[in-house]
């Protein structure tokens, strides 16, 4: 009898847990992203130190470096979007979980949220020439969407985006490293939490 | 006793999957639900019919496109109940220990 009405607490909790939350984001989406924005920072570095040996201030951002800078993170979007997306697309397969069900849409959603108002005003930004602002702004939006989204999926998530949040507030007070918080926050933090979510849940899985 | 708070309703795997599952989402349609509690439609279907008519869940049809969608939510009589029924098999596993 007790061992019966235990079982059903078990049960319950497990339902409630897999009907409300995406189990299956892989810890691999995570570290493809981040190498994705490691090279994209290096190749945007790349790019920031080629216009300025010709330039003698830094005040002055030429509009060509600047249609360079976007593209290049535009591009890291993408290629990051893509890997993670696969990566998560083969964990579902593997779980037998749907990648379009109701917790991935909600998921989703909710992440993408605080993340497209951040856009909107890194826009803004950007047209306005604000480009200190920039990173910051990434890091800050990107850490509330993940907050966000960790009701929805493992909610360890919620603490990749307490530490972008961080790095955000810190480089709101020094605008001049914003390439270097960047660089940390979406790159060295991502592999990292990748690592750590996929030792901790897909690891074991893969040797059976 | 305690015993009396335990509802008969929930006390069957599916039954108390649907309710686990019905709670803390704000409507879900039978595909999910089938897929969350892996049982077959049949199996499933009857469930929700007891479900149904005890009043503890509602079932609202609608349309994706062509397809018919239906959806199942908790009404706040099984919402009262299920608790009780969670409180009392809590409980019950609190006195034994």
């Amino acid at each position: 009898m007790e061992d019966k009405n235990l079982q059903a607490l078990k049960e319950i909790q497990s339902i409630m847990a897999k009907s409300s939350r995406f189990i299956s984001l892989s810890g691999l989406s995570g570290i493809a992203a981040g190498i994705c924005a490691m090279m994209g920072a290096f190749v945007a570095n790349q790019s920031i130190t080629k216009y300025f040996s010709d330039y003698s201030s830094y005040d002055h951002t030429p509009k060509e470096l600047r249609n360079e800078l976007i593209i290049i993170g535009l591009l890291v979007f993408i290629a990051a979007l893509i890997t993670a997306f696969l990566f998560t697309l083969r964990k579902s397969k593997k779980d037998n979980t749907p990648i379009w069900g109701q917790t991935s849409l909600r998921l989703l959603w909710n992440t993408l949220l605080p993340m497209g108002i951040g856009a909107a005003l890194i826009l803004k930004l950007i047209l306005e020439n604000n480009y200190a602002l920039v990173a910051p702004a990434c890091l800050l939006f990107y850490g509330l969407g993940l907050i966000n989204g960790s009701k929805y999926t493992l909610s360890e998530i919620k603490y990749l985006g307490y530490c972008q949040l961080g790095l955000g507030l810190l480089n709101l007070w020094l605008p001049q490293y914003g390439l270097y918080f960047w660089t940390l926050g979406f790159g060295v933090l991502h592999i990292i939490y990748g690592v750590v979510m996929w030792s901790k849940y897909e690891r074991g899985n893969n040797n059976e | 006793m305690n015993i009396h708070k335990l509802n008969k309703i929930f006390d069957h795997r599916v039954r108390l999957g649907i309710m686990s599952a019905l709670l803390v989402n704000d409507g879900v349609n039978f595909k999910f639900l089938k897929e969350v509690l892996d049982v077959t439609d049949g199996n499933l279907a009857s469930h929700l019919k007891t479900l149904e008519e005890n009043k503890f869940i509602k079932v609202e049809k609608g349309f994706i496109g062509r397809k018919t969608n239906t959806t199942y939510k908790v009404t706040r009589a099984g919402e009262k109940a299920f608790k009780l029924h969670l409180t009392a098999l809590e409980q019950m596993i609190k006195n034994l220990q």
